[in-house]
């Protein structure tokens, strides 16, 4: 269970840079994740951890040895690929047990993990079938089948559970999460659905064109965003974004848009007084409002009002965009008549409207 | 309902030749006769064929030459696709000087290595005199001449495989190649657990056209050795010219050739068959494990 770094990882094709000065440190028994939007290069970045892509510049050491420049198979590593690369001529069995069979393993103790794995994905009864006999969920369940039954010192995943319907996608999200807890090993899983990066990622890694824009816990990601792509991508509904422009007024300090102005709290006066009168972008996380009136309320319009269930998704107007509300219910909101709202302090997010950091 | 008219076109453009061929060698007919001249004989022709130990040889000659010049083009065709297999600079090059000689004319191909094998004046035999050695009867001695006509057809034929398998080889799902490096195969396991089988449709293919052009060679053989010494390089296209034009058997030259055809059409039905079990082989495997469960 060796710890994975990257130190100034660089992959470009020909004159296309791709991965830009990559460095990320993976703890031991660690599940990383890596999200970003399509084409950001996360499979890149784990085909080059895996060995199957050759690497351009930095370097990629895998408990402390430099595999930078190692065949896959010298690493110690098993990958989901993201097209699920079965093997069109073996069955699923054959499929699954391949690299018991390259490695000599017992058959007794080849069927009996391929069985368990089998079990555990809900594969036992295609065993004897081909690749081509089987639906685009139940392949991509071979491919995962395939890195599981093996004992590598590390997994590697992409999107691994993309094709598969909401119900079988929670359910093997969770079972990937206890698994994970049971057999603490390295894991490295690539996603653009950010609620799989949350639930089941220790770390998570967000990045865009080949650069990393933060890294940390599902929570640090969601607390303090670094920047403004990081605050937009975390989350979901996703944060509503406002010009605004910072103010003081009677020693307190405002968040000012167009017709409303936000107080923000004292603590944080020191470290932004230096961009006082500056415009800024404000971030309003949906779930960090609340009904209620008071001093610092806000009357807003309900333009459309979605009921799902304990929670309410609300269409509202300020500061002349269209933002959204959610809120808990335990009835339907009705649309037309407007609502008093507070919102909590931590869920305003300030950033600069240039550098579009978090400030 | 389309296809029938073009279905019957291709029926009549490939039965009538072998209508043709299949009456006549119910004939005894020679070249100054036109067909309706020529005698009714019945199965003469082919009871003939059976006693006669010249066709015979001349069968077992092309049966030999067939199997011994397919197998070794495969595997050097084949070695040789596996080892180009990759994207390096000047490859293209390499790989268009690799199939030249299957676009020089047969007869060319005959003239140039019976001039190369020749006694005195060839480049062998000139080069293991320098070097001291004695010189080899390749095309006078029965067993070389053999050997020989068998190299040329490989120098001749083993860049049709190449091609072949190359093409093969680069449309394979380059990500279950990598899938079995993740999952520890060696370059030698990747070509034999990936790599060979998931090329087999093309490589029967390719046997299967190769057999066939195998067992028709005439040309090269012909400008070689003329079927000589003896009856030692008489492949059964050679044996059918010489019945048809110095015998003036044309007859009998029609029953060789349909003995021939006879024994191709066999030869890929065996090749079908064998693929088609082996299909419907692993079904039942699979259907038997299925109702295991
Ligand atoms: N062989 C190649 N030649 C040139 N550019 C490439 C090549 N392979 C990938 N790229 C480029 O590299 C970038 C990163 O690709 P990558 O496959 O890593 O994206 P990704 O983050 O995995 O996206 P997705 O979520 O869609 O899978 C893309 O912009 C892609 O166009
Ligand atoms: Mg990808």
């Amino acid at each position: 269970m060796p710890k994975i770094e990257l130190t100034n990882l660089q992959k470009s094709y020909g004159a296309v840079s791709v991965i830009d000065g990559l460095n990320l440190t993976m703890e031991d028994g660690e599940f990383t994740v890596l999200v970003g939007p399509s084409g950001c290069g996360k499979s890149t970045t784990l085909r080059m951890i895996a060995g199957l892509e050759t690497v351009t510049g930095g370097e990629i050491r895998i408990g402390g040895r430099d595999v930078t420049h190692l065949e896959p198979k010298e690493r110690d590593l098993a990958l989901v690929f993201q097209d699920y690369a079965l093997y069109p001529h073996m069955n699923v069995a054959k499929n699954m047990s391949f690299a018991l069979r390259l490695a000599r393993y017992d058959k007794s103790k080849i069927n009996s993990r391929v069985n368990e794995v089998a079990e555990m994905l809900g594969l036992t009864e295609y065993l004897n079938r081909k690749p081509a006999e089987l639906s685009g969920g139940q392949r991509q369940r071979v491919a995962m089948g395939r890195a599981l039954v093996r004992d590598a010192s590390t997994f590697l995943f992409d999107e691994p559970l993309s094709n598969l319907d909401a119900k079988l996608r929670a359910q093997m999200r969770a079972e990937l999460a206890l698994m994970s807890k049971r057999i603490q090993k390295n894991m490295v899983y690539v996603t653009h659905d950010q609620v799989e990066a949350m639930t089941l990622g220790d770390r998570i890694v967000v990045m865009k064109s080949g650069k990393i824009m933060q890294v940390g816990t599902p929570e640090e990601l969601y607390r303090s965003p670094a920047n403004l792509f990081v605050a937009g991508f975390i989350g979901s509904p996703t944060m509503n974004f406002l010009d605004g422009e910072l103010f003081e007024e009677n020693g307190r300090l405002f968040a000012k848009g167009n017709g409303f102005a936000l107080p923000l709290p004292d603590k944080r006066k020191a470290e932004l007084a230096t961009h006082t009168g500056r415009k800024i972008i404000i971030g309003l996380r949906p779930g960090n409002f609340f009904m209620g009136n008071g001093e610092n309320a806000l009357e807003l319009p309900i333009i459309l009002s979605e009921y799902i269930g304990a929670q309410s998704v609300l269409m509202s107007e300020l500061g002349g965009q269209t933002i959204t509300i959610e809120v808990s219910s335990e009835a339907p909101i009705p649309s037309g008549a407007p609502m008093e709202f507070l919102i909590e302090e931590e869920g305003i997010h300030l950033f600069d409207s240039k550098t579009e950091e978090a400030l | 309902m389309f296809l029938a008219p073009a279905a019957a076109i291709l029926a009549i453009a490939l039965l009538y030749p072998i209508g043709y061929m299949i009456y006549a060698s119910f004939l005894d007919w020679n070249p100054s006769q036109r067909i309706g001249e020529a005698d009714w004989v019945g199965m003469r022709n082919y009871l003939k064929l059976l006693n006669d130990a010249a066709f015979w040889e001349s069968t077992w000659v092309t049966v030999r030459f067939a199997s011994i010049v397919v197998t070794l083009e495969m595997i050097f065709g084949v070695g040789l696709a596996m080892i180009l297999d990759r994207n390096l600079r000047g490859m293209s090059i390499l790989r268009t000087i690799f199939i030249l000689p299957m676009m020089i004319a047969p007869i060319v191909v005959g003239l140039m290595w019976r001039y190369m094998y020749h006694p005195q004046v060839g480049i062998f035999n000139r080069t293991l005199k320098s070097l001291g050695f004695d010189t080899i009867p390749f095309l006078s001695e029965s067993n070389w001449a053999f050997a020989s006509v068998i190299i040329a057809d490989i120098w001749q034929w083993t860049p049709f495989i190449f091609i072949l398998s190359l093409a093969a080889l680069q449309s394979l799902p380059q990500s279950a190649i990598e899938a079995s490096r993740i999952d520890g195969a060696s370059g030698w396991q990747q070509v034999l657990y990936i790599k060979l089988p998931l090329m087999l449709p093309v490589l029967i293919v390719t046997v299967l056209l190769r057999l066939i052009d195998a067992f028709k060679v005439l040309e090269v053989i012909l400008v070689m050795t003329n079927g000589g010494p003896g009856l030692s390089t008489e492949v059964l296209a050679l044996r059918i010219s010489r019945t048809a034009s110095e015998f003036r058997e044309l007859g009998e030259a029609a029953a060789m050739s349909n003995a021939l055809l006879f024994l191709l059409m066999l030869l890929t039905v065996i090749m079908f068959g064998y693929t088609k079990l082996q299909e419907k082989r692993a079904a039942k495997l699979r259907q038997a494990a299925q109702e295991e469960i």
